[in-house]
């Protein structure tokens, strides 16, 4: 088989179809998202959903596998949470098809709220988790863990994380198992699948044995390698870190656990007996070291000098443990003297004059997870709290409770159309219910915009494009019981302000929908606007820097101090980068001495 | 380690949007294709608003981690003034530059707050001597039609650095990732690149 080069997360989805996987679900999440994209891009014989949450993703895939056929649900980290209900369950019932969780991990929080480990979720759930290390191991691993599932009759998890699932390795693939035809559900099968208490205890009782059974598997399991070199030190490690600890330490003996639970015992005692100095090297939280240590052994080194959060690199590693050896490189130039590149939203977007609207009232914005993230820094600062997926919603009623009449008017939600969808419509349906007064705002842009572009209920879209049913905000607000329902277009900022105004001055649960506000990246939905240039003239503008506020990528200052042709003095003058801007007007509406206008773009 | 166990580093650093990961996605198959072993990884957190998009790519006969060591990079290869500065600290003492002569203004700088750093060309003149190479590949990507190409071009300044790589292996990876209508733009981008190094400036 020819050798390709491939990412991670690709060569997860490869193994998913080669190991025969009938059913793929997952909710968008960063180091993970491009996993089900390929598959619906790339496998057609999988059925591929996403789904709206993780928690459904993974009740998705565990009816497939009740069903007999394999199944694969993919989150991130933070996903991993969501769907924490059903996985501490099923870990109970066991599974029919195979069936495996690919939860990937983001240490140095790349570009997520927090840096959980996920290994905890093994040990907690009683289930096994392998660990890949590179694309070869992703694709040798998924298919594994397919196996494992059936033969042990448990869920699996496959634990990725930012460096393997967005690296690029070489590859090289295994056979294709032709999948079986279901075996379909089975009514006799009852107390295996409904966890009564009564079956809740024999399953119980299943539980222990299958993590017994597992660890003696561990001891025989293949990719748990011992690699015996210099037995005067040697070290303990899985995932990429083996990786970056080979690469420093090439000479060293190691033990690689490819299955990071349950932990191979014997091996991990003929290790230690082995090699004089052993050193654990691990990303993130003292698993592995806990557990040795709670074994008997006594590591030479291990979270004493490694650090316990953010992401490990060679470097990182051969300064722990080679402390004054590493050679720090020659500092040519401080790197913060520089100006960072934080990101920004796009120019153009519709959260930007929301946002700006926001921050003009004064409001207290209880954030969510999505591009409007970016809104909390300055100078748009309309962002004040960002937790978790539906949290503000539910934040923000907690907080007018709190508050009483006095945070009328000032407290709001602002939530996207994918995340409302995920988890916002419990905690709208909890804000009527209990007869709060919170408004909660749900930008529609139409798509799942910061993980990349991926389809939800609200787009009319399937995974593979396909139209579908579209969710009606406004009817599932009436619905769950709000009566106060307005449409507003983020584009008018006069207009949003004062409709945002009424409806946080309002004593009732109100819900804001901005519409006709699609990602301006989205190429379906390709934003028209009147113009499509706007510039300045340069000769009116005095400089004020009012639209600067915005923060508009393709805006920006030019010192030099001079006059207006209207005789005011100026320290310099702003400009609109003609390649970056869409025209979507916000900035000229800033403009008190009508010095933006539109232009025709050349080309 | 002897020489050919060597590992050779190339860091690109961009902005987001300006086809980083797609330059990255050509070596790939260029290096892997001449029967290397080949890692690489990205960072683009929430790149493709604007943020800093960096790539480590590593080749050699046995490469183990995908992450390149501070201070370990023979080539540096930025599409963009500020994005390459940034990164000088990367680079080792003897190890190579290829800047795209092009500013891309991050916000504190958009809003007045912070400069826009100066004579980045000469910093690395200054460090790197004759090894720091500035290209206008805006101007000639511009030249050729399209702004997107600049990447390419980067590409084909690169290449020069390795003789001993069959030319064909960069085209049919041009031809292999790009859409049919791109790949005479591209290739003419690659060439353009690769003149752009044999000019003394
Ligand atoms: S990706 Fe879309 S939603 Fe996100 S900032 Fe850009 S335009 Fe706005
Ligand atoms: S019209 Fe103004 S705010 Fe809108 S993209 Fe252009 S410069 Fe930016």
């Amino acid at each position: 088989m020819k050798k390709q080069i491939m990412q991670g997360n690709a060569a997860i989805a490869r193994a998913a179809s080669d190991a025969g996987v009938k059913v793929a679900a997952a909710y968008p999440g960063t180091p993970s998202s491009e996993i089900l994209r390929d598959i619906a891009n790339t496998y057609p014989e999988i059925f591929s959903e996403w789904a709206p949450n993780e928690k459904v993703a993974l009740e998705v895939a565990s009816g497939a596998s009740f069903a007999g056929a394999r199944a694969l649900a993919c989150m991130k980290h933070v996903g991993l949470n969501v769907a924490a209900d059903p996985l501490m369950t099923l870990a109970y019932t066991g599974v029919k098809g195979g069936l495996v969780i690919l939860v990937a991990d983001d240490p140095y929080s790349h570009s997520s709220q927090n840096e959980q480990d996920s290994r905890h979720w093994t040990r907690f759930g009683k289930v096994p988790m392998l660990e890949p290390g590179d694309s070869q191991e992703c694709y040798d691993f998924v298919k594994i863990a397919f196996d494992l599932s059936e033969q042990f009759d448990s869920l699996v998890l496959v634990r990725s994380e930012t460096r393997v699932s967005h690296s690029d390795t070489v590859v090289e693939f295994g056979e294709r198992v032709e999948p079986a035809e279901p075996a379909g559900l089975d009514r006799k099968e009852w107390q295996k699948y409904v966890m009564v208490p009564m079956n809740v205890r024999a399953a119980r009782i299943k539980v222990e044995e299958r993590i017994r059974k597992l660890e003696a598997f561990a001891d025989e399991f293949k990719h748990n390698k011992m690699e015996l070199k210099d037995t005067k030190i040697g070290f303990i490690s899985s995932g990429v870190t083996y990786n970056y600890t080979k690469e420093i330490f090439p000479e060293w003996s190691s033990l690689k656990l490819g299955m990071v639970w349950p932990l191979p015992k014997k091996m991990i005692a003929e290790f230690f007996e082995k090699v004089e100095k052993v050193v654990i090297v691990e990303e993130l939280d003292p698993f592995f070291e806990t557990e040795i240590r709670a074994m008997g052994y006594k590591p030479f080194r291990g979270k004493d000098v490694i650090p316990v959060m953010y992401e490990l690199s060679p470097d990182i590693i051969e300064k722990a443990l080679k402390g004054n050896e590493y050679r720090e490189p020659e500092t040519r130039v401080k790197p913060e003297d520089l100006p960072r590149r934080p990101p920004n939203l796009c120019a153009g977007c519709s959260h930007r004059p929301l946002f700006y609207a926001l921050n003009r009232l004064g409001a207290f914005v209880f954030g969510d997870i999505g591009c409007y993230t970016l809104a909390a820094a300055p100078p748009l600062s309309a962002i004040h709290t960002t937790v978790c997926m539906g949290a503000g919603v539910a934040q923000a009623h907690g907080a007018m409770k709190a508050l009483g009449k006095e945070a009328l008017g000032k407290v709001c939600s602002v939530l996207g159309d994918s995340t409302f969808l995920h988890n916002g419509l419990t905690p709208l349906m909890d804000i009527v219910y209990n007869k709060g007064n919170a408004t909660t705002i749900v930008v529609d842009n139409r798509i799942t915009a910061m993980t990349g572009q991926q389809e939800h209920p609200g787009t009319g879209f399937t995974i593979k494009g396909e139209p579908t049913y579209m969710v009606d905000y406004e009817q599932i607000g009436r619905a769950l019981g709000v009566k106060s329902i307005r449409n507003v277009d983020p584009y008018n900022i006069a207009e949003t302000m004062e409709v945002l105004k009424e409806e946080m001055d309002k004593d009732e649960p109100s819900l804001v929908l901005c519409v006709d506000a699609p990602c301006v990246l989205l190429r379906r939905e390709k934003k028209q606007f009147e113009y499509t240039l706007y510039a300045i003239d340069e000769d009116k503008c005095r400089g004020c820097k009012i639209c600067l506020n915005i923060n508009c990528p393709a805006i920006s200052w030019h010192e030099g101090a001079g006059e207006s042709t209207d005789g005011h003095k100026r320290k310099g003058t702003v400009r609109i980068n003609p390649d970056q801007c869409v025209g979507c007007r916000v900035c000229q509406q800033l403009c008190k001495f009508e010095s933006i206008k539109p232009v025709k773009k050349s080309q | 380690m002897n020489e050919n166990e060597k590992v050779t580093n190339i860091f690109l650093s961009g902005v987001g949007g300006q086809g980083a990961i797609l330059a990255s996605n050509i070596l790939a198959e260029v290096f892997l294709n001449s029967g290397y072993d080949v890692k690489k990884a990205e960072v683009h957190g929430m790149a493709q608003r604007g943020g800093e998009v960096t790539t480590h790519f590593r080749f050699g006969k046995k490469v183990y981690s995908p992450l390149i060591k501070h201070g370990d990079v023979d080539f540096l290869v930025s599409f963009e003034l500020l994005e390459a500065i940034r990164y000088i600290n990367w680079v080792k003492p003897e190890g190579r530059v290829i800047i795209n002569n092009q500013m891309v203004f991050p916000p504190a700088v958009n809003l007045g707050l912070r400069e826009y750093p100066k004579d980045v060309g000469e910093t690395f003149k200054k460090y790197f001597k004759g090894n720091a190479y500035i290209i206008n590949g805006q101007d000639i990507a511009k030249n050729l039609g399209s702004l997107q190409s600049a990447n390419v071009v980067l590409v084909g300044a690169l290449s020069s650095f390795f003789p001993g790589l069959k030319e064909e292996l960069f085209l049919e990876a041009v031809k292999g990732l790009l859409a049919s209508k791109l790949h005479d733009l591209n290739i003419k981008a690659f060439y353009e690149g690769k003149k752009a190094m044999e000019r003394k400036d």
